[in-house]
């Protein structure tokens, strides 16, 4: 029953799911809208704290053994508690303050000032490392080592002259030769992959809702 | 009045719209009607004002108002199995005209989109397929499937994980678990999972969403059961991160360069985190793994990564690793559906053009 129970759902909601598609009736989609949304919600909000128990779990089982870089452990559960009391009790709109004052004269610790302040710029400054791995990659995609590496070479060449004035210098048929390289052969391959991806998609959803594929049961494998 | 008065009467009064007419829009769950209408000829109107009266009633409401040169509207606000009328009325600076009122038109909700009936068709040939080679698989259980090198090298990258008594990093995508990525992830982590249990290598399953995370959680702890190494699984393989993008890709970061483990997979939905790990993982010396869908990352992973799964390699990849006949089935099936494509592409190219050189020809 451990086991069927959840097939059961998983078929019952699966051919619901696919039904929805084809029928517009106000019937069938307000009960979609319902497993769409309602229910989701519901299943990620007792997710959320199934979360945040495992940080806390998994950063007091690094403390307690004293794990490798555990003090680091230590800052992530000061900053995951202070910030909890400071949302929870300060308010999240700054408009309507909580019963806990979030400035202390022109300093503010409003949740707020934190994220617009802390978690902004910390994201900002990990995506801008974005533009180092990108030059290494390209170091590392260019060494012409094979076919296919210097065929990458060739087009990203051509791709690259064509966008700078310098191409139509050399060859004033360079821009439009790099934009049919955009236009034609990088969008059929990308279609391919992307029917590639479609079918997949289908054939994982139909094991699946048949009760074929149960690795996301645990245990991987089919019946 | 004078003749002449009467016949410039005539003359300047505004032209109404003509032909309104008023029906169901179809393939909706009712509620709306679309009405249409001839442009009045007069170059002066500014808008159209559209009003509508339910059969039976005294008054006439007022919709809206549209442009000059619309011809259409759609009425969302009306009221299932209950018969309305429409008509315009043509606005100039000076002057209005009233149209005819339409017939009367109903809104109803339909049972069946019939605009998605290619996508009807095209699905019961495709579940034909996939149960036709899934019943094959039953018969005969070794259904040849494509070599896949990325999972070709699945053991070999575990096994040189076990040898230098490392761990082993899996990395689940950055989706929900309503992405199929996410699930076809999940499969392979259980499979992964199974190995390395068998190995007793130590595995890290970072998340960065809750939801995945205990289905996460659930699958290693049944993998781990099931190869009868229940003991070797603690609460710490997989745990949850954050669900912000670039705060998660920091803290895998961190666990590539602290950890230092052997084989990195990367495996599901990402976005512009993918580089960054997967440069930090090649920065560390690992054998990496990379699979994913998102058309947009393939070359980052293909760069930066030993193998990548690309696209449908990632669907297939639970059913090549665990060669269980009626998973694989599925997969033989997931081919010959390709081809089917591929053959209609091909068809349709070939109509097109035959269509092209006779129109030529003839003209």
């Amino acid at each position: 029953m451990q086991r069927r129970l959840p097939l059961m759902l998983v078929l019952v909601t699966g051919i619901f799911g696919a039904v929805a598609f084809f029928v517009p009736h106000g019937a069938v989609r307000s009960v979609d809208e319902v497993f769409r949304n309602d229910v989701q919600r519901i299943l990620a909000a007792f997710s959320l704290v199934l979360g945040v128990g495992s940080i806390v779990q998994h950063h007091l089982t690094k403390i307690q053994r004293k794990a490798s870089f555990w003090q680091y452990s230590w800052i992530t559960l000061t900053a995951l508690v202070l910030t909890a009391i400071v949302g929870v009790f300060g308010g999240i709109d700054p408009n309507r303050p909580g019963i806990l004052p979030t400035h202390i004269g022109s300093f503010s610790f409003h949740i707020q000032t934190i994220f617009s302040n802390m978690m902004v710029p910390l994201a900002a400054t990990m995506f801008s490392l974005l533009a180092f791995f990108m030059s290494s990659a390209a170091y590392r995609a260019f060494r012409a080592r094979n076919v296919e590496a210097t065929l990458l070479l060739a087009a990203a060449f051509i791709l690259m002259l064509g966008a700078v004035p310098l191409g139509r210098a050399i060859h004033a048929e360079l821009p439009s030769f790099a934009e049919w390289i955009l236009a034609v052969p990088n969008t059929a391959s990308k279609r391919g992959i992307l029917f590639g991806v479609e079918l997949g998609i289908f054939a994982t959803s139909l094991k699946i809702v048949l009760g074929i594929e149960r690795g996301w049961l645990g245990g991987g494998g089919g019946k | 009045m004078a003749f002449s008065s009467i016949v410039a009467l005539l003359v300047l009064s505004l032209a109404p719209p003509g032909d309104v007419a008023a029906s169901d829009v179809p393939n909706d769950e009712g509620g709306k009607i679309a009405v249409s209408w001839t442009r009045s000829p007069d170059t002066t109107v500014t808008s159209y004002r559209v009003l509508r009266q339910a059969v039976g009633a005294t008054e006439w409401e007022t919709l809206g108002f549209v442009g000059r040169l619309a011809s259409t509207y759609t009425d969302d606000a009306a009221a299932n199995d209950r018969q309305f009328q429409y008509r315009l009325i043509a606005v100039s600076p000076t002057e209005t005209a009233e149209s005819e009122p339409s017939a009367p038109a109903v809104a109803t909700a339909q049972w069946f989109n019939t605009e998605t009936l290619p996508a009807l068709i095209g699905s019961a040939i495709l579940i034909f397929v996939f149960l036709y080679f899934i019943n094959r698989a039953r018969r005969d259980r070794n259904l040849f499937i494509r070599r896949i090198s990325g999972l070709d090298h699945v053991e070999e990258a575990l096994g040189r994980a076990t040898e230098m008594g490392r761990p082993t990093l899996y990395v689940p995508g950055l989706s929900s678990i309503a992405d199929v990525a996410t699930i076809a992830s999940l499969n392979i982590l259980g499979e992964v999972a199974k190995r390395t249990a068998k190995y007793g290598t130590p595995l890290i399953v970072p998340n960065t969403d809750p939801i995945v995370y205990t289905v996460a959680r659930e699958i290693v702890k049944e993998s781990y059961t099931s190869v009868g190494r229940p003991d070797a699984f603690n609460q710490d393989i997989v745990f949850f991160v954050t669900d912000q993008q670039f705060a998660y890709a920091a803290a895998v970061d961190g666990i590539m360069t602290r950890e230092k483990p052997a084989t990195n997979f990367l495996i599901g939905m990402f976005y512009a985190e993918s580089l960054i790990l997967a440069e930090t993982g090649a920065a560390t010396g690992a054998i990496q793994i990379a699979g994913t869908d998102a058309v947009a990352q393939l070359p980052f992973f293909i760069t930066a990564c030993d193998y990548t799964l690309i696209g449908e390699e990632l669907y297939a990849a639970s059913a090549y690793l665990s060669r269980e006949p009626l998973l694989l089935g599925a997969t033989k099936a997931q081919d010959y559906s390709k081809a089917i494509i591929v053959g209609l592409i091909l068809l349709g190219t070939l109509l097109a053009l035959i269509a092209n050189v006779s129109t030529s020809r003839f003209m």
